[in-house]
């Protein structure tokens, strides 16, 4: 009944993709693998080294931060969010972790012919509601349009400037072994929201995205005089993959506690239907502070004073690098936590 | 969370441990043949619970991970034209086939579309009658209810542009298939859960008689894998070798006749070539002749093509639980999720995945 001699068989390995696959986009390891290879490479100058959300950038002894994102999110709207607002929570964020004051942003749109005006209006007054709550202006933007199936809709770029303070400094390269890890609140939201809004997924309750901005929560911990290493925030790869860029680009080792790390009980019953991480789940509110061991007890209370803190927990260590960049206790002992290569997949059964 | 998290308590599954040590007198191998238990044991560290006696063996259960190259080739080939939407769950477009895997060839402008049910691609053949639908039916006896399902509401609806391509394939020819290889070891089976609730135990019952072995029927949450892990020794122990069931909240021996009648009346039993083991002998399903229109194989005219597999990788001695996936050679070097030799390790439920996943550390 079974072969005398098992027929072992071995497809051709896919090593490299000649085209982009949609896995590039996911904020994984494949993802970071073109950015090196194509990008820095390429446009390679000592500003990248720094490799944190924004450039800073000196100049006449003003120290500035500048970033860029764009937003292909689809659906345009969902459950605690737009593409606008995003467009501007989003470029807010990555400004505030590296240290700095959010200023100004532009806005570039390219729309797809056939998009209706009626939908630019609202994203366009999205992003102004935004943009005041987040106490930033939106100085200087561009419109293109795009020939219908061009476009899946319209597409946000918003570049952002702000300035950082004397005396405030956010690097990975600052991280060092002791550092408490602190996040700011449960996680898994934002990316379980637009997830169920694009497939239809109708769970019981809705679940809506961590979507805010993070720009005052951060300056309340710099205010507070507190020793803040590095601060970062988790977005496409989830906690995961800011932890793993962080430990990469600090050189050292950072050891987590799965069961310290909050999720809401919804966003849990949602991966597990899906066969998804959490982990690995985009945010668009969260950040992980990396804080001197002493100044971890005030950064705690600071953050949970604030409305987008008031969840706000220690859930790990920074160490010396070991067996890997991030390692979890968990149910059975201590497992590594890696960055995913792609997307996460809903799994078949 | 109810189902979940009681099954997940860290105290009851230290005192499973402790009940499993005790009854342990001497070595035993056993196989678990789900790919989703394969997972729940590596990243629950369910094998590091255990006393060194107990071997755990991973078994074929990942339909991803068995699907044949040629059926993956034939997939691309219908992605790639240009009247076909080619449906397909998500974990199947990472899959190598001979050359490339569907996400290549979705960027090569294939229309490929990961949805979440069968039915998804029905009604989607329904909003588009001028193109062919055709969704990639894998899995093992768990989907094969809603995929006979799909193909009997098409037909209902007389849709003549919904097709499947079938990949099914079935666990107790592939459990026989490994227990009467030469080189078995396993001694007890922990069986799929899932594909039992579905089917029922009786299949069960000869083979466990036939080769001597205990069969638990078992969940997926840890404390699920260390009972059904304890059932086993305990008949082992007794020198029993019957079949028994742990996930009894799941699993009724009749299974569900709803579902098996369905399957029934739309499939037939074939042999079918799993991956990394070679044809076996009704260890498949293929549309029943009435049914036959829907078969996308022969509507795309695909029928005859095969392909002859370089031999090198051993993705099919980690699916018969000859070796772990840390035992072969290009594990974690030549072959990682980013760049697999095969199917193992880019499917979410292959044993290889798992392990390099939730790869441990022995210092703390």
């Amino acid at each position: 009944m079974s072969p005398e001699t098992p027929q072992f068989t071995c497809p051709l390995p896919v090593q490299q993709y000649a085209n982009v696959v949609l896995a590039h986009g996911a904020g994984g390891n494949l993802m970071h693998r073109l950015i090196d290879d194509v990008f820095v490479k390429v446009f390679a100058n000592p500003h990248q080294e720094a490799d944190h959300d924004s450039a800073v950038l000196e100049h006449h002894g003003v120290r500035f931060a500048f970033t860029t994102d764009s937003y292909v999110v689809h659906p345009l709207f969902f459950p605690g969010g737009d593409i606008g607002s995003l467009a501007v929570y989003g470029t807010v964020n990555d400004l505030a972790v590296s240290g700095a004051r959010p200023l100004y942003l532009s806005a570039g749109f390219i729309l797809e012919e056939g998009l209706p005006v009626e939908t630019l209006h609202r994203v366009t007054q999205s992003m102004q509601a935004a943009a005041q709550r987040a106490g930033v202006a939106i100085v200087t933007g561009d419109t293109k349009v795009v020939e219908r199936g061009k476009g899946d809709g319209l597409f946000i770029n918003t570049a952002g400037i702000g300035i950082v303070p004397e005396g405030v400094s956010s690097l990975p390269a600052q991280v060092r072994p002791g550092d408490a890890v602190l996040l700011n609140g449960d996680v898994g939201r934002h990316g379980i929201a637009v997830m169920a809004a694009r497939e239809g997924l109708a769970f019981e309750t809705t679940i809506e995205s961590d979507l805010a901005p993070l720009a005052d929560l951060v300056a309340q911990l710099f205010d507070a005089g507190l020793e803040v290493h590095c601060l970062r925030d988790c977005t496409r790869g989830g906690l995961a993959s800011a932890l793993n860029e962080i430990a990469k680009t600090a050189g050292a080792g950072i050891t987590i506690d799965e069961k310290a790390i909050p999720v809401l009980e919804d966003v849990r019953g949602a991966c597990e239907l899906l066969g998804l991480d959490p982990l690995h789940v985009a945010n668009e509110g969260r950040l992980v502070a990396f804080v001197a061991p002493g100044d971890a007890d005030r950064a705690l209370e600071v953050m949970r004073r604030h409305p987008l803190g008031g969840d706000a927990t220690v859930i790990g260590t920074v160490t010396e690098r070991t067996a890997a960049p991030v390692l979890m206790k968990t149910f059975g002992g201590i497992r590594i936590l890696d960055m995913l290569s792609g997307d996460q997949l809903p799994r078949i059964c | 969370m109810r189902f979940v998290d009681e099954y997940r308590d860290n105290t009851h599954a230290e005192r499973f441990a402790r009940a499993i040590a005790r009854i342990t007198t001497r070595p035993w191998s056993i196989m678990e043949v789900c790919g989703g238990q394969t997972h729940a044991i590596v990243r629950f560290g369910i094998d590091q619970l255990l006393p060194d006696d107990i071997t755990l063996i991973h078994g074929p259960g990942c339909p991803v991970c068995v699907t044949a190259v040629e059926l993956i080739d034939k997939a691309i080939d219908i992605a790639l034209r240009p009247e076909a939407i080619l449906c397909s769950f998500g974990d199947m477009v990472r899959v190598p086939g001979s050359h490339k895997d569907l996400q290549a060839a979705k960027a090569e402008g294939g229309d490929v579309r990961i949805v979440y049910s069968p039915l998804d691609a029905v009604r989607l053949a329904g909003d588009e009658p001028d193109r062919q639908v055709v969704f990639f039916a894998v899995g093992f006896e768990t989907t094969a209810p809603v995929n006979a399902a799909a193909v009997a509401q098409a037909a209902r609806r007389g849709l003549d542009n919904f097709s499947i391509l079938v990949a099914h394939v079935r666990i107790p020819p592939a459990i026989e298939a490994i227990l009467s290889g030469p080189d078995n070891r396993v001694q007890a089976l922990i069986a799929p859960g899932h594909v039992c609730a579905v089917m029922g135990t009786s299949e069960y019952e000869a083979i466990a008689t036939q080769y001597g072995v205990p069969i638990v029927v078992t969940g997926f949450e840890p404390l699920d894998i260390l009972e059904g892990i304890h059932m086993c020794i305990a008949q082992l122990e007794h020198g029993a070798a019957k079949v028994e069931t742990q996930y009894a909240r799941g699993v009724r021996p009749q299974g569900n006749a709803t579902a098996m009648a369905l399957m029934n009346e739309v499939f037939t039993v074939v042999t079918r070539k799993w991956r990394g083991i070679g044809e076996i002998p009704d260890g498949g399903l293929a549309l029943a002749d009435a049914y036959a229109g829907f078969d996308a194989e022969r509507r795309f005219g695909l029928v005859d093509y095969t392909v002859t597999e370089p031999t090198e990788c051993l993705s099919g001695q980690v699916l018969q639980g000859i070796i772990k996936p840390h035992e072969c050679p290009m594990f974690g070097g030549r072959c990682t999720p980013e760049h697999p030799l095969g199917a193992t390790m880019v499917s979410a439920e292959g044993a290889c995945a798992a392990y390099y996943r939730y790869r441990r550390v022995s210092a703390a």
